[in-house]
């Protein structure tokens, strides 16, 4: 018995499902772009990375 | 509630039945306003956050109106205008309506707060709540102020846009919402003069089944004398300059002209030439609103050259 590789339910929903898959596609960019414009401006970003900053800790204790 | 049982079960949906729902033509009026509103704002935006912000405020608007069509299903089955719509005739089901209104209401809010901000979202929230809950489910079979009370809901895009870039509400806003929320009714108005059976048949209140024509007519006249209030004084705000005032003048005369048309005519009249007056305003009311907001656009983009503002 051979496998039918497309059945007449794909062919029929072929254009729900690139709708979906290129509206999920640009999204991510969408995304991903957003993040990179929100955190380049932002200014610099400085938080304890598993090592004492001195400079921080003056900031918090004043 | 819908209650269409027709869904054709041999019809698989295809991807832009699910556009369809989302009321692409309302959507290009929101993302019209919207993005006017957002430029108009003396605060700006980085190009991305822009875009993102009136892409979410457009499918937030879709996401309504997909909730519309779920719960008016019936109604649209009756009206020749909207018959054609994807659940009346049977391409998506009334669920799904339901499902991608609700998805992409929270995804549009969610969105919308972390790309500009939590006021602009809360408004977006907002919006969507008024017009799928207060206006579809609550006012719009119960009233014959309906087309007033799904007017507010339209109003409020140009004011998420200027939420969005400056994060809180100012007069140049709300006035904006004013001048759409007091164009809405007439529009309407006007169509349900020319358009009767479509809203008898589907039993919906309208002003003209309610209160009757003559009383329609001076409503309409009433909400023009307003809206020409209002959209000229939105001139000696800091969005309005001369470029809008020369529009606002000009098309406001022609509004009014119009409307005392429609308020000095009877039925026998008015079916003698089959509506002329009360087609000549809606149709130059769809003109109306574009023309008003572009001037706006036009005094924010020409304002760093020296020519628009005050």
């Amino acid at each position: 018995m051979s496998i039918r590789v497309e059945s007449d339910m794909h062919r029929r929903r072929r254009s729900q499902n690139i709708g979906v898959a290129v509206c999920l596609v640009l999204f991510i960019c969408l995304v991903m772009v957003l993040s990179l414009v929100k955190i380049t401006n932002s200014g610099p970003v400085e938080g304890y990375d598993h090592a004492p900053r001195p400079a921080l800790a003056d900031e918090l204790s004043q | 509630m819908a209650d269409v049982s027709h869904h054709n079960s041999d019809y698989d949906p295809v991807f832009g039945d699910y556009v369809a729902l989302l009321k692409p033509r309302v959507m290009s009026l929101v993302v019209f306003t919207a993005f006017v509103g957002l430029m108009a704002a003396p605060v700006s935006l980085h190009p991305v956050e822009s875009f993102c912000a009136i892409l979410f405020i457009a499918i937030g608007a879709g996401a309504s109106g997909s909730l519309n069509m779920w719960w008016d299903a019936d109604i649209d089955a009756v009206m020749r205008r909207t018959k054609a719509r994807p659940i009346p005739s049977g391409r998506t089901t009334p669920d799904a309506a339901l499902g991608l209104g609700v998805a992409l209401s929270g995804l549009s809010v969610l969105m919308l707060g972390l790309a500009a901000n939590w006021h602009a979202a809360g408004w977006l929230a907002f919006t969507i709540f008024f017009y799928a809950v207060v206006y579809t489910m609550w006012l719009k079979r119960a009233t014959p102020q309906n087309i007033v009370i799904g007017g507010a809901a339209g109003a409020f895009p140009p004011l998420i846009g200027w939420v969005a870039a400056t994060g809180s509400v100012s007069i140049e806003a709300v006035l904006m919402v004013a001048l759409i929320f007091m164009w809405t009714p007439p529009h309407f108005w006007a169509l349900a003069l020319f358009m009767r059976s479509d809203y008898d048949d589907a039993k919906v209140p309208m002003l003209t089944v309610t209160h009757g024509r003559p009383s329609t007519r001076r409503h309409i006249l009433a909400y023009a004398v307003l809206q020409a209030a209002l959209a000229v004084g939105l001139a000696f705000t800091s969005v309005g300059g001369l470029i809008y005032l020369a529009v606002a003048l000009i098309c406001n005369v022609i509004v009014l002209k119009d409307a005392l048309r429609i308020w000095r005519r009877d039925e026998i009249d008015a079916e003698a030439d089959n509506f002329s007056a009360e087609r000549a305003f809606f149709r130059f009311s769809l003109l109306y609103l574009f023309v008003h907001f572009l001037a706006i656009l036009a005094e924010a983009l020409l304002a760093p050259y020296g020519f628009g503002g005050w």
